[in-house]
């Protein structure tokens, strides 16, 4: 168990749509011992919007980031920057790249960054919360923590794009597993589906069935993932992206209509259901924001409570 | 003088020393190769302004007749006795100048070339610099060559025997080849049977000839030829010599059984105490099992019987009835048997060691090995043989035939994240399993593909009765098998999302069965055998062969041969045409009996030597000897070799080597300098 | 992706909806040289890193099929960069495509040409924003706007406004249907109304005209 504190970095979700992410997100790594500190200041890293007027600004407002985040922590060594949202994930780890590249572009966000004081030293590292978890904080050190194993819960976990594409940095690009083992080591239940890293067509860009460009082809997409989750004996689905959840979560009634299949499937932020497990109250966590919610009823003295590192194997290792 | 030997070489009579100096310098224009940047006449008027040049003349290619008897006619007419070419490189045209120098009367090593194209005209940018630079060049030869000494052209026997590393089907029809000419083979396999890749397959293309019955012919007739040594289950674990003496050291795994004895009865695997066979058969690419005690096929080549040590249970336990013994009648079985190793003596050797299928495990997206009915091309061709593990029948994991069929094609290759090459052969072997496929099972055959490649005789022709027979065909790389189910056909079924280019639509075709055509790669101890045979891979791995046009089945090491798909993907016509030429090439040294070798051999300047030995121990090929009375060190110029580590090693300065004596080097520096 | 609710059987009658067409008489649809621009493909390529590998992409399609919006678009991948280097300009810059991209980079991780796909998506968003050739009353290149424009006034997004925002611009009708849906989410508290914006406000605009000198 780390007791280090993170730079965290909410993304414009983060206060809307994605509240419960952050919410839970922040009580968890607290309980676990790595409290998440907001990057003060922090702006809107561009998104998937950003490259379609400007590569290189695009860039440059992800960069204002990670160096904001240098000059919060100086010294020599790394310093991570914990983002929630895999959208602005991605958008950071791009910047960094860039910047790693020392090109003609690199030259361009440098001095747009001079211009207003701030410099990147390549110190700023972007990292996601699920590779903070399960790499940093550690599988063993959370089953350790687990309070209230979900044994006999089926959960599917879903990745979506860009976790792993186009830069996987912490898990298989084509199989992940870290959410898998994830859910194994809180006791439940992971199953395995074909569908982890298939686009949900929620994106910023397409803005999903609510403000999507394409309704019906966004829709059509949520419904497979639901479908062949909940067609594998998932019991529920866990994500760790906002638009995703929100996707595949605020549109069940209508998917249940137009594709005739009645669905009733509660989608939650991994950090969510961690949460639980580790016996945090289900307010602190944001359960109340999800449109549904249920945990199986079963008996945790009768399941066996305390070790949870029995219940669930794991998905494709 | 010089004279034709009759022989196609040329045998120098000796002769005294030429006398000072007379050069005769010839710049060539090479057409506009380097007349079209350097001034050629400024370098001839230069050349005939230097130390001891005779005459200096200029013209359009030095290298044609006329070229060459400019050289001829002065030699001959006493106006020069030394030779400089300012044209291609060493390479190109050496052995056509020192060839010259030789008609026209004397020893072929009283020439030296300046490179003007490929170090100048080639690289050079600016017309004047380039100009300049040739000046200097021409310069530094002129000063090196007026210090060469009379040498003559050497020759080293070339032993008769040859030896054939791979015993696939360009191994095979190499080594028939060379032993109907009447020489002696060596063919040495890896596996414990002749055969290679070719005795895998049921059918070949185009002509869809059963592949067994037109390789076992052959196989049966190297078992049998009196000019061949078969050695399988077998390696090379050492090769040391040169071109025309290579000694190779041979290493014999043990089977357990003793060759001579075994007649291929397979009574022993009958009686063996494995009731059934309970191990990965490796020759049916894992997809069936076999005892401890078995035989890859029916018609493996020698036909003896191979002791598996990993599974057997006198190797792991000691305790078995071993009812193997008692089975033979002939007693073969020797359970004691070790390696063993021969150390024999070849004058050239051909590699024909074959390939590797890419492992299509490297391609998630396709499903092998997550997806029970996804196969490989070559596990599809055991299923097709008769004496495969399903005696011909094309069924699915479960027994059942399947209807639909999907062949992807460009595995593994065409792909920046795998290989970059084409594999050559996936396309019409895929149009041959949809033949196959769909005649065996009357399924729905879907071929999908990037491109249709037919480039031999009667494969367009191929493609085309494929196309009658109804297979469909999709053009559209697929990104992935899934077994996703987004419509009530699919439920259940493999589904193959591709995009249809020529109609322009996405489509999703379910399936019961996908077979991947897995391309063509180097086999995985190619760097291993590359540094043994000391011969080089391109990046991709297979054998480099001296030049990819004009000499595909040499190398680089004169003596070491190239023969089928080590050197690179191809079908089976190619690969028998290459080991026909691999053969044809070996015979050419062999039968000529000698090869001619460089005079650069190396010498000791016994006043300068002080006995130090440094030089005997380094020499690679054992030709220094030392006089212990005196304390002097000698070479023995019959083996040197030339390779010029003594030179390098001795602190004296009194090992020297001919032609690349530091007097030479130095002149050519200075000619060059003194330009510059 | 597309999940057919009918089966196989059904599909011929709903391919052409079982109506025929009319006819209407055509032009001549060859393109003429004089009509593209050659020089197109290289303009692209040079917006993008990487971009210059779009010369030697094999149409062999593996791009279109990955994408989980290919079905849904009027050019697929493969068919896009082979106008673009064809050079029919118009056509490419006018389509749907790179709008209906979600950005989810399957196709460049599956491209056995590494050839950056969705970057070049982009890169045609930026030229057809430029142009405004983009299709007319489509919510994403407004959406794109508003963004921009709220980012460099505030440096974050609220979502609950530029949601509103597009609505009006673009489908004011669909706004009524959608409005339990906003309901509920406010319910939750996933839709603030309060504006989010940063102290750097300043800083963050000159940054970004730094950056467009």
């Amino acid at each position: 168990m780390t007791a280090t504190r993170y730079t965290y970095y909410p993304g414009c979700s983060g206060k809307g749509v994605g509240r419960a992410y952050e919410e839970s997100l922040l009580t968890v790594f607290e309980h676990l011992g790595a409290g998440l500190d907001e990057l003060d200041d922090w702006n809107c890293c561009g998104a998937t919007a950003w490259p379609s007027v400007d590569e290189d600004q695009a860039n440059a407002l992800a960069a204002r980031n990670l160096a904001l985040t240098e000059q919060r922590t100086p010294g020599a060594g790394p310093v991570d920057l914990v983002a929630a949202c895999t959208g602005c994930y991605r958008a950071l780890v791009r910047a960094e790249h860039v910047l790693g590249e020392r090109g003609p572009a690199a030259q361009k966000i440098g001095g747009g960054l001079a211009s207003i004081g701030l410099d990147y030293e390549g110190r700023a590292r972007a990292r996601h919360p699920l590779d903070i978890l399960v790499n940093e904080i550690g599988l063993d050190a959370i089953s350790a923590a687990v309070v209230r194993p979900l044994t006999g819960l089926k959960v599917a976990s879903y990745y979506g794009c860009l976790l792993v594409r186009p830069f996987a940095t912490f898990d298989d690009q084509w199989n992940p597993t870290s959410m898998d083992r994830l859910v194994a080591a809180i006791g439940a239940e992971p199953v395995d589906w074909p569908l982890k890293t298939r686009c949900c067509g929620g994106s910023c860009y397409c803005g999903g069935p609510v403000i999507g460009v394409m309704p019906e082809a966004t829709m059509q997409l949520s419904y497979a993932l639901l479908r062949e989750a909940t067609k594998r004996g998932a019991e529920m689905i866990v994500t760790i992206c906002p638009l995703c959840q929100f996707n595949m979560e605020g549109f069940q009634d209508r998917m249940s209509k137009r594709f005739n299949h009645p669905l009733d499937v509660p989608v939650a932020f991994i950090s969510q259901l961690v949460g639980i497990a580790l016996g945090i109250d289900e307010k602190a966590l944001g359960i109340k924001r999800l449109l549904r919610w249920r945990l199986p009823e079963r008996d945790p003295i009768a399941a066996g409570v305390g070790s949870a590192a029995e219940g669930g194997g794991d998905a494709r290792a | 003088m010089l004279e034709p030997d009759g022989n196609g070489g040329l045998t120098s009579q000796p002769i005294s020393t030429n006398g000072s100096p007379k050069i005769g310098v010839y710049v060539c224009h090479c057409g506009l190769n380097i007349a079209g940047k350097v001034d050629v006449k400024a370098v001839v008027e230069f050349a005939s302004t230097l130390p001891n040049v005779a005459v200096a003349r200029d013209y359009k290619f030095m290298c044609s007749d006329p070229g060459q008897e400019l050289i001829e006619k002065d030699l001959r007419e006493g106006l020069i006795n030394r030779v400089v070419v300012a044209s291609c490189s060493p390479l190109m045209h050496e052995a056509t100048f020192r060839r010259a120098t030789a008609v026209g009367g004397q020893s072929p090593f009283y020439f030296q070339m300046a490179s003007i194209r490929e170090q100048v005209s080639w690289v050079v940018a600016d017309g004047e610099d380039a100009t300049d630079k040739a000046k200097a060049l021409v310069a530094g030869a002129v000063r090196r060559v007026a210090l060469h000494e009379y040498l003559e052209p050497r020759r080293a026997d070339v032993h008769a025997d040859v030896m054939i590393v791979g015993g696939g089907i360009a191994g095979i029809h190499a080594a028939l080849t060379m032993a109907e000419a009447g020489k002696h083979v060596f063919l040495v396999e890896r596996e414990s049977t002749i055969g290679g890749h070719m005795a895998k397959f049921d059918k070949t293309f185009p002509t869809l000839d059963c592949a067994a019955c037109i390789l076992t012919p052959k196989m049966s007739q190297v078992r049998s030829h009196p000019n061949i040594t078969l050695w399988t289950y077998s390696d090379v674990v050492g090769v040391e010599g040169y071109t025309g003496d290579f000694t190779v050291r041979v290493r014999h795994r043990p089977r357990y059984v003793k060759e001579e004895l075994c007649t291929g009865c397979l009574e022993c695997i009958e009686k063996c105490i494995h009731k059934q066979g309970k191990f990965a058969d490796e020759w049916n690419e894992g997809l069936s099992k076999r005892k401890p005690i078995y035989i890859p096929f029916p018609q493996a080549t020698p036909a003896v019987v191979d002791v598996d040590p990993e599974a057997c249970i006198w190797f792991k336990t000691g305790k078995c009835p071993r009812t193997c013994i008692e089975a033979c009648e002939r007693d073969a079985f020797d359970f004691e048997q070790t390696e063993t190793f021969d150390e024999v003596k070849v004058g050239a050797i051909v590699l024909a060691t074959g390939f590797k299928a890419f492992d299509a495990a490297r391609m998630p997206e396709y499903g092998y090995g997550l997806y029970p009915n996804v196969y490989t091309s070559l596990e599809i061709e055991r299923l097709l043989n008769a004496a495969g593990p399903t005696g011909g029948e094309v069924v699915l994991r479960d027994g059942s035939h399947p209807k639909v069929v999907g062949i992807i094609h460009c595995v593994g290759s065409r792909d920046a994240k795998h290989n970059l090459w084409c594999s050559k052969v996936c396309c019409m072997y895929s149009l041959k399993l949809a033949h196959m496929v769909k005649e065996r099972t009357g399924a729905e055959v879907y071929n999908f593909y990037i491109d249709m490649r037919t480039p031999g005789k009667g494969y367009e022709e191929f493609y085309d009765k494929i196309l009658k027979e109804g297979v469909h065909m999709v053009r559209g790389r697929v990104a992935g098998v899934t077994d996703e189910a987004a419509s009530p056909e699919e439920e259940g079924r493999l589904v193959i999302r591709a995009e249809d280019t020529l109609i322009g639509s996405v489509r999703r075709i379910p399936v019961d069965l996908v077979i991947l055509a897995v391309g063509i790669e180097p086999q995985p101890d190619a760097q291993d055998v590359r540094r043994t045979f000391n011969i080089s891979t391109g990046v991709e791995g297979f054998f480099t062969e001296r030049h990819p046009k004009l000499a595909p089945v040499s190398t680089f090491t004169d003596g070491v041969f190239l023969a089928g798909a080590c050197q690179g993907p191809k079908d089976i016509p190619e690969t028998v045409a290459q080991a026909g030429a691999a053969a044809a090439e070996a015979l050419a040294m062999v039968d000529r009996g000698f090869v001619m070798l460089e005079a650069n051999t190396a010498f000791i300047d016994e006043a300068a030597c002080s006995g130090c030995k440094t030089c005997v121990g380094l020499c690679p090929f054992s030709a220094i000897g030392f006089d212990e009375e005196r304390q002097k060190a000698a070479v023995n110029e019959v083996v040197c070799k030339g390779c010029g580590v003594c030179v390098g090693a001795c602190p004296s300065g009194a090992a020297q080597q001919h032609l690349f004596t530091d007097a030479q080097i130095f002149a050519e520096i200075e000619g060059v300098l003194a330009y510059v | 992706m597309g999940a057919l609710t009918q089966t196989a059987t059904d599909v011929r009658k709903t391919q052409t909806n079982g109506s025929r067409k009319k006819w209407r008489p055509v032009k001549d649809q060859s393109k003429f040289e004089a009509q593209l621009d050659p020089g197109f493909a290289a303009e692209i390529a040079a917006e993008v890193e990487g971009g210059e590998l779009l010369h030697q992409c094999i149409q062999c399609g593996t791009c279109s099929a990955v994408c989980p919006l290919s079905a849904y678009m009027d050019l697929t991948p493969r068919r896009l960069i082979a106008m673009t280097r064809a050079g029919v300009r118009d056509d490419v810059l006018h389509s749907v495509t790179p709008w209906a991209c979600t950005s989810c980079y399957a196709c460049t991780v599956e491209c056995p040409k590494r050839i950056p796909i969705t970057d070049i998506m982009h890169a045609l968003r930026r030229i057809s924003m430029r142009e405004t050739t983009y299709p007319r009353r489509f919510i994403t290149p407004v959406m794109t706007r508003a963004f921009v424009d709220m980012i460099t006034d505030r440096g974050r997004s609220t979502e609950s406004w530029i949601s509103l925002k597009l609505y009006l611009k673009t489908r004011p009708t669909e706004l009524l249907k959608n409005i339990p849906v906003g309901s509920r989410l406010m319910r939750q508290g996933r839709l603030g109304l309060r504006r989010e914006s940063i102290e750097g406000r300043e800083d963050l605009r000159t940054m970004l005209e730094a950056m467009s000198r």
